[in-house]
């Protein structure tokens, strides 16, 4: 538990898939007990490095150690006791309750001396994703959003030292977006390795330890978000106008609209004088 | 907290209870029907006269025996072995259709669909025609295995995109394996003399008439195997329904556990295409009766798929062969009769609900 170096680490990691280099020279290192936010536009290769770090995708060059022995060298049982997945996209193909999906985490553990632990670990995951409601319900008729707070749920259960979590709150509310960050966050505090994909960087500025920007398949900026969520870097990856401003403390990242302005602009005329055929 | 744990708790007995029930209603319902179907026929023997046989037999001086001067040879050399037949062939279809929907993550998978019974047939009828016997009375099996096994492989790489396997894809796929190995089949009636042709029309019919004890004494050991790795693979099949990657996330060695599973399907069909022929929808119907009951789980669904198959089928073989006297209509046809419109059933019901197809 008293490391000091990294728990999960990639070096000269790229990928390519048929020819298109997908992840170029990606060097990568999370320590236990902090929360890493990886950003960057469409096709930067944000779930693709989540992939590698995960185990799914073997980079075509480079490699990832986990507590500095080789992924390939992990079997995947072993695996599923280092690191935890939620992915962005979460089917069932038949029809478990929500209970039994969560407990599914638990697998990992099973005939060995944690496995005590199921029913207390189950019940609290579900509490900490809030799910513990339709706990009784079908999954497959859940909402989208309730299945990804499902997938959370199970994802706790599992009691990973790593965790990865690939879009987390693209299909939440905003109260759960928070509070399933909130829960990333404390798992961090409690000395876990969370690694997480947001496309909201305000989220990302507030939850973020350090964030690890991507662009076209390289590493284009990696530190505390006030250093890598800066408005020139931003415009220039997003390649479109990014105003960060500072509200009591707190960053957040806006698009410049110019559109929006247009439309205003339009409204206040239209308020000044009647409309002529009304 | 303690009162949410007590609460689990009391739903994990209720499960427990349901789950000894289901299991043990089942077991019940199979002795009840394999005594009764054993009973009935052209030469009617009442349950107690049965049951006083087989315990006769097995050394207790328990209840009457036969009445009916033929009557214990009746269900000693004609009814017993084919009653066995029955339930071994069911619950090894079953059985087969629970594993096959588990690996492909996807409730229409079954063995006579996707068309492993028709290459384990085409197989089979290879024996038969060219009246191969490298192996005595397991010939038939082992090829039957073999057939099946390739014809599983193929429909499995085939089918599958991305970890999953789409319905229709699946359902084509079945379409065109079943096309090929009819094409085999039709090739080797060609070939075979008429006797050898009648053999295999028999066989495509399926049919459980003829079976004896020489032929119980094959299956039952494969049975047996299939049976018993299938138990042993269920818990790891529930998390096969996840998918590919995130079964992988939860330590799951989802190649390993695909293939091994594949092989035990193939064992299965084999075990029950070997001598009573195609006999479809067996493995299609019973396990889905069974999720509507107890759940998707395969912990309890493998073992209950495997008794209600055995019932289903001891039930259909009683009624093929008493529904008409004197004559012994082709359980395949009636598997067929009945589960044709149970599939589709199941596919205009797959079309409203968005329960988790592929």
């Amino acid at each position: 538990m008293s490391r000091t170096g990294p728990l999960l680490s990639a070096r000269g990691v790229g990928v390519r898939y048929d020819d298109n280099p997908i992840l170029s020279d990606v060097d990568v290192d999370i320590r236990g007990g902090e929360l890493v936010v990886l950003v960057g536009p469409n096709g930067a290769g944000k779930s693709t490095l989540l992939g590698v770090l995960a185990g799914d995708i073997e980079p075509t060059v480079g490699g990832v150690s986990l507590d500095d022995k080789p992924l390939p060298a992990y079997a995947a049982r072993e695996l599923a006791r280092q690191r935890g997945v939620q992915l962005q996209k979460q089917g069932l193909a038949f029809g478990f309750r929500v209970r039994e999906v969560v407990q599914m985490g638990r697998s990992p553990w099973h005939r060995t001396a944690r496995e005590d632990d199921d029913e207390r670990v189950v019940s609290e995951s579900m509490q900490r994703a809030d799910v513990v409601e339709f706990a009784a319900r079908l999954y497959p008729t859940l909402s989208g959003g309730e299945q990804a707070r499902t997938s959370f749920a199970r994802l706790l259960a599992q009691e990973t030292p790593v965790l990865m979590l690939d879009e987390p709150t693209a299909a939440l509310d905003i109260r759960h977006q928070e509070s399933l960050l909130a829960v990333a966050r404390s798992a961090a505090q409690a000395g876990a390795a969370v690694v997480v994909v947001l496309h909201d960087l305000s989220l990302a500025a507030a939850y973020a330890d350090r964030i690890v920007m991507l662009a076209h398949g390289r590493v284009c900026a990696n530190g505390v978000p006030r250093d890598v969520l800066t408005s020139e870097l931003l415009t220039e990856v997003y390649e479109h106008p990014v105003e960060v401003i500072d509200h009591a403390g707190a960053l957040l990242v806006v698009p410049v609209r110019t559109r929006a302005v247009e439309s205003h602009a339009g409204e206040e005329v239209r308020c000044a004088t009647p409309w002529p055929h009304a | 907290m303690t009162a949410a744990v007590v609460e689990h708790q009391r739903a994990g007995i209720r499960a427990l209870a349901g789950r000894i029930g289901l299991l043990g209603g089942l077991s019940i319902a199979l002795v009840v029907s394999l005594v009764f179907a054993a009973g009935h026929g052209q030469l009617d023997v009442p349950p107690s006269e049965v049951l006083g046989s087989v315990l006769h037999k097995l050394g207790l001086d328990l209840g009457p025996v036969p009445h009916h001067p033929q009557g214990e040879n009746t269900l000693w050399q004609v009814r017993f072995p084919r009653v066995v037949m029955a339930a071994l062939a069911g619950a090894c279809l079953a059985t087969a259709g629970a594993l096959m929907q588990g690996v492909f993550g996807n409730p229409l998978a079954e063995p006579g669909v996707v068309g492993v019974s028709a290459g384990a047939a085409v197989a089979a009828a290879t024996v038969i025609v060219f009246e191969l016997t490298f192996a005595g009375t397991w010939t038939v099996a082992i090829c039957a295995f073999i057939g099946g096994l390739l014809t599983t492989l193929l429909v499995y790489a085939m089918s599958r995109d991305g970890g999953r396997t789409e319905v229709v894809t699946l359902v084509l796929t079945g379409i065109a394996v079943n096309a090929v190995a009819s094409a085999g089949l039709a090739f080797l009636m060609f070939l075979g003399d008429t006797q050898a042709r009648e053999e295999i029309v028999f066989w495509q019919l399926g049919s459980l008439n003829g079976s004896r004890w020489e032929y119980v004494g094959v299956v039952a050991p494969m049975a047996a195997v299939g049976l018993g790795a299938a138990l042993f693979l269920a818990p790891r099949l529930d998390l096969l329904a996840l998918g590919d990657r995130a079964a992988r996330h939860v330590g799951v060695d989802v190649e390993r556990l695909r293939m091994t599973t594949i092989v035990v399907v193939a064992v299965l069909t084999a075990a029950a295409v070997a001598f009573c022929g195609i006999i479809s929808f067996v493995g299609l119907v019973v396990p889905h009766l069974i999720r509507m009951v107890a759940g998707p789980g395969h912990r309890l669904l493998v073992p209950a798929s495997a008794l209600g198959g055995a019932v289903l089928l001891v039930l259909a073989d009683l009624w093929a062969r008493t529904l008409i006297a004197y004559a012994d209509l082709p359980i395949g046809m009636l598997t067929a009769l009945v589960g044709g419109p149970f599939f589709f059933w199941l596919i205009r019901r797959a079309r409203r609900t968005a329960g988790g197809w592929a």
